[in-house]
């Protein structure tokens, strides 16, 4: 009979090191397997996260090493959230996570519900609506440039077709009213498919058995949608909103690539505006109380985020 | 009612997690309105203790 694959390691082993293995704990071993992991998770998050911290304090810039660094308390914080410039650009955040948010859960449960009834081409239909998500956003952002190019846009185009307006007379991307939509369209046309998947996931997970209880009492389509299917859906909405909620919190390349911000600076996200203090301005112990103060906000949602999905476990 | 005020006063989990998580979504809601600036100036103090209430509630007994 052939040794078995432990056997034939312990044979492989040099007799020193066997004989240093075999004088230590299961605990210590554990830990000798654990250690690495634990090291990189120190190094890359734990510890930029104090050292963010603490230069949030001071009045470092990473451009000039050799400057002096003085801790200056609160002053970054004091300023940043005393600063209405800052302020306008949480309420361009605020303006794209709202609308994003109800369009991609509108949208999303609708495709989920019609989706859910069986029909001929139900798989077909499930991939092309999901292809979206599957693309890069450096790719969606590209693209989306050119179908809302004025003269030439296909967008422009459809819009013109159906209320008779002139295609080149608005720039989807270049004018200060219109901007902050074309970045919820482009948003809400890439991620609807990952609530419609959610969702989907949600309203499968509701027994037949219930409806046909439902219909035996008489009760009529509406009001099986609104006792039966929207109150066992509505843990997997909330979690689709969540995830979407926070993704769109930090979201930075598909507007980055659609307008850079502008114009102006009407579409300029916390996360870009973030980037242009850290890396364009060499703030860096601003930029630092300012990723902070996002930080605390993405990590309380986060903590609510988590209270929601143990809820769903629950159920 | 009174049963949030009791869970209060006894320390248990679900109403402090429950007034954690409105001040987080106060703190949000305060840093995201277009109304008052003395709202922004203040809304990162309500979310913080917000985060830190709820990371500390969590440990309470059901």
């Amino acid at each position: 009979m052939s040794a078995s694959p432990i056997d034939r390691v312990a044979k492989a082993t040099p007799p020193k090191l066997a004989r240093k293995i075999r004088g230590l704990s299961d605990r210590t071993i554990a830990w000798i397997f654990v250690a690495p992991s634990i090291f990189l998770l120190l190094a890359v998050n734990i510890f930029p996260l104090i050292w963010t911290i603490n230069l949030s304090f001071t009045n470092f810039k990473a451009n000039r090493p050799g400057r002096e660094i003085k801790y200056i308390g609160l002053r970054n914080y004091e300023r940043i959230l005393g600063d209405s410039d800052i302020w306008l650009t949480m309420q361009a955040t605020a303006h794209f996570l709202f609308w994003t948010i109800a369009l991609q859960v509108l949208i999303g449960f609708t495709l989920a519900w019609l989706i859910n009834r069986k029909f001929k081409g139900n798989d077909l239909w499930t991939t092309i609506i999901v292809l979206p998500m599957m693309l890069s956003p450096a790719v969606v952002g590209n693209f989306w440039t050119f179908l809302y190019q004025p003269q030439i846009g296909l967008f422009n185009y459809v819009v013109s077709f159906f209320s008779g307006v002139d295609p080149s007379s608005f720039s989807m991307l270049g004018e200060v009213s219109l901007a902050p939509w074309a970045i919820v369209i482009v948003d809400t046309w890439m991620w609807t498919p990952f609530v419609m998947l959610i969702c989907l996931a949600g309203l499968r997970s509701i027994p037949d058995y219930i409806y046909e209880a439902a219909a035996i009492d008489r009760a009529s389509k509406w009001r099986q949608f609104w006792t039966i299917t929207l109150p066992m859906v509505l843990p997997f909405l909330m979690l689709a909103v969540l995830f979407r909620g926070i993704e769109n919190f930090k979201m930075f390349d598909l507007v980055v690539q659609l307008t850079g911000g502008g114009p102006g600076s009407t579409t300029e996200l916390t996360s870009i505006n973030l980037k242009r203090e850290a890396f364009e301005k060499w703030r860096t112990g601003y930029a630092s109380a300012y990723a902070i103060i996002l930080f605390v906000t993405v990590f309380g949602l986060a903590s609510i985020y988590v209270k929601a999905l143990n809820k769903v476990k629950e159920r | 009612m009174s049963r949030f005020f009791n869970g209060i006063l006894r320390l248990r989990r679900g109403p402090w997690e429950m007034t954690a998580t409105v001040l987080i979504g106060l703190g949000v809601f305060m840093l995201m309105q277009p109304f008052v600036l003395w709202a922004y100036t203040y809304s990162f103090v309500i979310t913080l203790v917000g985060t830190v209430m709820f990371i500390i509630v969590s440990h309470f007994p059901e």
